[in-house]
């Protein structure tokens, strides 16, 4: 469990980012995190892992104050794959860069071998396994660093926009990923501006604005709320614009993604013999 | 005015105090619209050490003022066009290049990068990468500045194109003060001052958030349609981008597959492929599985609306 309580933080010498904030966010929990940019998100989740500690209030991992925890130990239970994978990838192979934290953590080589063949066939990665990571593209990159946070297994898991520069397929693949990860009683917490992934996903949705939270709401109800969505600089995913520009003729704005906006339309139409 | 193809391009002098001159007559000077703005024969190109093309024998025409999509599943080769376009390949990047390329009249394997960046310009997906001075003003004047202009046209390309995506405003703030969409525009408007006839974006909203995501391809639409600039958008979004664009190219394995209006090409084999279809098309497409004898394949959300509106209140 994830908790923050009056956490407050600023960067040196500039004004508050994160402005009193209180959340509790439960083991197996899905979570994204919205907001405009500069509204703090990549803030917050970086207190989450010990690489910022809280100017005023706290943040509790499992139970444990992380002003009395480590970063070592903290990434361990936390992993956080960043925005850029260029920030965190630095190996001559893609097995390599997987590698490079289960020998830090003292794993077996063999270990070591099937753990990194495993997350690379699951990511669809296996064929760069001897590439380096910096022929690849973009897209594939980002997959490469995800791979090697989720390698160590931390039990709780951050993605700081997971969906950029990728594919429908793979968006596709990563929302089965994060659903199996959630099955395995992992946290997922993603942070995103992509709104059609999210209606599609239907995870709980933190909205940060200005270093505070202005919701945290399911997305049926959240992605749904015009003046809310307007304040955090989101906008509706594109079913939900189509539902809500018919609400008057009785199609539920909830129906946010394509398949309940099919069912809520031929509900309509039978309705209608 | 005289013919924009008659003038020297770089001692171009502004013919009146509003400097969409020279941008406009693009599509209307004599003989020009016949033309094509690119042309691809047989393009072909492998990077050095790979073991296939990256592009495929890709034979395309794109004429002036078109605003292009083009799509298709990662590493479909749509990053390489991109670089053949701008003269980064074969000038920056080793490999076999087979095939034309024409852009604006200027064969790319005959012309350096910096010759081409003031007839095409490149926005990227993160202005991070894109932004290094000190002032907005400084980061817009740096290419017409390099292009050799004069100081009185260089304040005057400056002015415009800050004007043109709306940050005349912001002139004099460090770039890493802005906001991801303001420094967005910042980036545009940087490529913008050197009076490209072709602008290609690679993603350029993806890092934004969605409000300014939608701005920023106003600003895009805008620069197509009273500049009449060519537009080539790489993005895997349709959903936000089908309403702007006239032409939607779907590449897939170094080729091109599908090539069309969005209507033409949003059908059953892009699926496939695995695009990702703006998703009122998707929800049409199940209806019409249901069997709701439906004629229209909508794009965008406006024309969804109308025909639900019709199928439900008739």
């Amino acid at each position: 469990m994830i908790e923050t309580e009056a956490l407050r933080f600023s960067y040196p010498g500039s004004s508050e980012v994160l402005r009193g904030i209180d959340l509790a966010i439960n083991d197996g929990q899905f979570v994204a995190i919205m907001g405009e940019n500069g509204a703090g998100k990549t803030t917050l989740v970086k207190t989450f892992n010990g690489l910022l500690m809280p100017t005023a209030g706290r943040v509790k991992v499992d139970g444990v104050d992380t002003h009395d925890s480590s970063v070592a130990r903290l990434s361990r239970d936390v992993g956080l794959v960043f925005q850029n994978p260029d920030h965190q990838l630095f190996s001559e192979t893609v097995r390599e860069e997987l590698a490079f934290s289960l020998r830090n953590f003292g794993y077996e080589e063999d270990t070591i071998e099937r753990r990194v063949g495993t997350i690379l066939e699951t990511l669809d990665l296996t064929r760069y396994t001897e590439s380096s990571p910096f022929v690849l593209s973009g897209g594939e990159r980002k997959r490469v660093a995800l791979a090697a946070v989720l390698v160590w297994n931390p039990k709780h898991i951050i993605l700081d926009e997971p969906t950029i520069g990728q594919d429908y397929q793979q968006k596709d693949r990563l929302r089965n990923f994060i659903i199996q990860l959630n099955a395995q009683g992992k946290t997922v917490i993603i942070i995103t501006h992509d709104v059609e992934f999210v209606a599609e996903c239907k995870p709980r949705i933190i909205l940060l604005s200005k270093g505070q939270v202005i919701g945290d709401r399911p997305a049926e109800d959240l992605l749904t709320d015009g003046e809310l969505l307007d304040k955090a600089s989101l906008t509706r995913p594109q079913i939900g614009a189509l539902m809500h520009q018919l609400r008057d003729l009785g199609l539920p704005e909830h129906a946010i993604d394509v398949y309940s906006a099919e069912q809520a339309i031929l509900q309509a139409l039978r309705r209608k013999k | 005015m005289k013919g924009y193809m008659a003038q020297p391009r770089y001692g171009a002098q502004l013919e009146n105090d509003s400097c969409l001159g020279p941008l406009h007559p693009l599509g209307t000077a004599r003989g020009y619209k016949d033309l094509s703005i690119i042309q691809a024969n047989h393009l072909t190109f492998t990077y050095t050490g790979a073991s296939k093309p990256s592009v495929e024998d890709v034979s395309t025409t794109v004429s002036p003022g078109e605003f292009v999509v083009l799509t298709g599943p990662s590493g479909c080769g749509k990053t390489t066009i991109c670089r053949c376009l701008n003269g980064l390949i074969p000038n920056f990047y080793s490999g076999d290049f087979a095939g034309e390329l024409i852009v604006d009249g200027m064969n790319v394997k005959e012309h350096t990068t910096a010759e081409l960046a003031a007839h095409v310009g490149m926005v990227f997906q993160n202005p991070e990468n894109q932004l290094f001075s000190l002032s907005v003003e400084r980061d817009v004047a740096f290419g017409p500045e390099n292009l050799g202009l004069q100081r009185e046209e260089t304040r005057k390309r400056v002015d415009w194109a800050l004007d043109v995506t709306g940050i005349t405003h912001l002139k004099d703030k460090p770039p890493y003060e802005l906001s991801g969409g303001q420094q967005q525009r910042a980036a545009i408007a940087a490529v913008l001052a050197m009076q490209p006839k072709v602008m290609i974006l690679d993603e350029p909203t993806s890092f934004l958030d969605p409000k300014s995501a939608l701005e920023i391809l106003e600003v895009i639409s805008d620069l197509n349609k009273k500049l009449k600039i060519t537009i080539i958008l790489v993005e895997h979004r349709l959903d936000i981008v089908s309403q702007h664009a006239n032409r939607v190219i779907v590449m897939d394995n170094g080729k091109v597959v599908l090539d069309g209006t969005p209507r033409d090409v949003y059908g059953e084999q892009a699926r496939l492929i695995g695009i990702g279809l703006p998703r009122v098309t998707t929800l049409f497409n199940l209806l019409q599985r249901d069997g709701l004898g439906l004629t229209q394949t909508p794009t965008t959300v406006d024309e969804a609306a109308g025909v639900l509106r019709k199928m439900l209140s008739r």
